[in-house]
């Protein structure tokens, strides 16, 4: 990966999309890799809709300003589809990762993307992680589904470092609970 | 041997605090500084630190007890920003004048109102007079390694002096980045022990400080203090250079980026200079003679060194991220037209005031930055003196 | 070590501190007066009212008796004067113009 590669989050304040994103630089990091991770701060009241970035290459980073191209965005919330527009800024080839229980091409027609070199992915992310860790915490299985979508990293380099980091918060089983919603997204993530 | 991790710049300067390890911290929580008071006050809860950690009821009671703490001859640190800054005013100018080397991380945030708790320097730059030397820092690393290069300057017998080490506020203190920490001993062991000068707490020399100084010493006072700022050059220098020996990592009064033979170059701060520099590179692919020069140590002001290194351009723009409201331009424009002044033939220089309010910055901006320096360059010719850059007009 | 009423900013201690413990003692105030107290002795119980009011240190004590007044230190504030509960009314320090004392 020479390029720098550019995420964007949509999320609701308190669903997790800036630990997301943190989630996500630390794993590359520790593979090696330079990333930022960085939340857009608005009104900080939960659920309002809010927004969060990452930068991930494979040379140092030195900007310091929002994502305004995203190569991939990621939508947390598909009520979010309505409110905010999440294909702002996007090149035609975009990857978009949206939680839904809707099919690619059903989320791609519901994007006004039909036709175009956008690739779609779609997991029911919330349904995800109320199966494995009991409570609708989508941002976890999102990650799972980002790296099967894109290879940006080995499942087993994302699981080892977000074992490290959440064992350091929650209990065993816990943990164990979160790395089966990651590898169940990695495998159900569709395109 | 460093370790390389993924961290905020809030983690950053609180991991830097936990390895410091002060004798005291005042403190009081303010947006966007609260993570290092919070994480640094986990660090007192779970023994990782052995400082007496003061909660107190505001920023002003924080200098306060903080200028107290250092007064009795403790290692005495607090962290703030913006409005909090503007609490603590009085007792900020007199723990520079009572020359107190206390290290304060400031979170850049703009000072109300409107009200807003987003990116500037308008808090800082209010307190460029206040007597504090004023470190400022591009990245979560500079954060870091600024706040650890702080205590041997301002502890410094030539210049015990407070020093105030800044990061942008959201932009870098809540955003993770690649860093390098060092390993405990080797920050302890750069930073020594802490032997203060007449301490109040060493009951066999009692001293008094503080006491009135009217007009017949006060302005010999005021004069030390204007030397110890002046000896603080030097030694900001020879701290950098140990702790390049230590760290690999070099920091001067100035970061010159792609300077040699530059015929345009921006003066900025903090973390747009980062982005500017990726700006740079961008237009020397492209053949343009440009350069950027970012100001580290903001207080001491260097200006000659920075009148030396910028006098064979033709055309610099400054960067304010804030307005002095002087009706003429930024706080940082101002010193370096003034440092400019001297030199034969010198650059034409504009200022932009930019990114207030936390208005995000651009490439693109800087581009036209560097554009209108070109035209300048090209005609000599100044047509706007000032510019807001990313305002609606 | 007191410091030279002339001396330059290089040889001053740094922000006014004072690095010598009771140099009060050298700060003489008795030229601020305009009355002066004056002590009547057959009067005095040596009750020590004055010594222990006088916010300077202008009264003298020796023995635990009135021992006189340093007019080196005394500013004329009259507090002694007025504190002072003499004998069956008759007080013990009085207050005078310092040019008539």
């Amino acid at each position: 990966m020479a390029k720098l590669l550019e995420i964007r989050w949509h999320g609701r304040a308190g669903q997790g999309a800036k630990t997301a994103a943190l989630v996500l630089a630390e794993a590359a990091i520790s593979t090696g890799k330079y990333a930022q991770a960085f939340p857009e701060y608005g009104p900080e009241r939960m659920g309002a809709p809010m927004k969060a970035y990452n930068r991930i290459s494979d040379e140092p980073i030195t900007v310091h300003h929002h994502v305004e191209e995203p190569d991939i965005v990621i939508v947390l919330d598909p009520t979010l589809l309505t409110v905010g527009n999440v294909k702002a800024g996007v090149p035609d080839d975009g990857i978009y990762l949206v939680n839904t229980p809707l099919s690619p091409s059903e989320m791609r027609a519901r994007l006004g993307l039909e036709g175009s070199k956008a690739k779609v992915y779609t997991l029911d992310a919330t349904q995800v992680s109320m199966d494995t860790i009991g409570r609708n915490i989508p941002n976890t299985p999102m990650i799972g589904a980002l790296i099967a979508a894109t290879g940006l990293l080995e499942l087993d380099e994302l699981l080892e470092d977000t074992r490290r980091k959440l064992s350091k918060k929650l209990r065993p089983e816990v943990v164990d609970k979160n790395m089966e919603a990651i590898k169940r997204a990695y495998r159900e993530v569709a395109s | 041997m460093s370790i390389r991790v993924g961290k905020t710049g809030n983690e950053a300067v609180a991991e830097a605090m936990r390895q410091i390890n002060p004798d005291v911290v005042a403190a009081y929580p303010i947006t966007p500084q609260t993570e290092i008071v919070q994480i640094f006050s986990s660090f007192v809860a779970n023994g990782k630190v052995d400082t007496e950690f003061v909660t107190v009821e505001s920023e002003h009671s924080a200098m306060s007890a903080t200028v107290g703490a250092s007064a009795a001859g403790a290692r005495a640190m607090t962290a703030t920003s913006a409005n909090g800054l503007a609490f603590m005013w009085e007792v900020v100018y007199i723990a520079a004048a009572m020359r107190l080397p206390i290290v304060m991380p400031v979170v850049n945030r703009a000072l109300s109102g409107p009200l807003n708790i987003h990116c500037d320097h308008s808090d800082t730059m209010g307190a460029r007079d206040s007597g504090w030397i004023q470190i400022f820092s591009e990245n979560a690393q500079e954060a870091y390694d600024n706040a650890i290069q702080a205590l041997r300057i301002a502890e410094n017998s030539n210049v015990l002096l407070p020093v105030m080490v800044t990061m942008d506020g959201f932009i870098i203190s809540h955003a993770m980045e690649v860093m390098e920490i060092l390993e405990d001993e080797k920050v302890r062991e750069f930073i020594g022990e802490y032997v203060p000068e007449n301490p109040l707490l060493d009951v066999d020399n009692p001293v008094t400080i503080g006491p009135i100084d009217l007009q017949d010493w006060n302005f010999e006072h005021k004069r030390q203090q204007a030397e110890a700022m002046r000896n603080a050059k030097p030694v900001i220098l020879e701290v950098a250079k140990d702790y390049a020996k230590l760290t690999g990592r070099e920091y001067g009064l100035f970061e010159e980026y792609r300077m040699e033979d530059a015929e345009v170059a921006v003066v900025v701060l903090g973390s747009t200079a980062g982005t500017a520099k990726a700006v740079v590179d961008e237009l020397r692919a492209d053949g343009v003679r440009a350069g950027l020069l970012k100001i580290r140590v903001f207080r001491p002001f260097p200006a000659e060194e920075i009148a030396e290194a910028l006098k064979d351009v033709k055309a610099v723009a400054v960067m304010d991220r804030s307005d002095s409201f002087n009706a003429v331009g930024g706080p940082v424009f101002g010193d370096v037209r003034s440092a400019l002044y001297d030199v034969e033939n010198g650059p034409r220089i504009v200022d932009y005031i930019y990114g207030i309010g936390g208005r995000d910055v651009t490439p693109d901006h800087i581009r036209t930055v560097y554009a209108d320096l070109a035209k300048i360059a090209d005609t000599g010719q100044v047509e706007n003196l000032l510019t807001y850059l990313g305002v609606r007009e | 070590m007191s410091v030279p009423k002339d001396a330059g900013w290089k040889d001053v201690p740094k922000a006014g501190r004072i690095l010598e413990p009771g140099c009060a003692d050298k700060y003489e105030t008795g030229g601020w007066r305009t009355y002066r107290p004056v002590h009547i002795e057959e009067n005095c119980i040596n009750c020590l009212f004055c010594w222990i009011y006088c916010p300077d240190q202008a009264i003298l004590v020796e023995d635990g008796k009135f021992k006189g007044i340093d007019y080196a230190y005394c500013k004329g504030c009259g507090i002694c004067a007025k504190e002072c509960p003499g004998k069956r009314g008759n007080k013990a320090l009085k207050m005078v113009l310092d040019e008539e004392a």
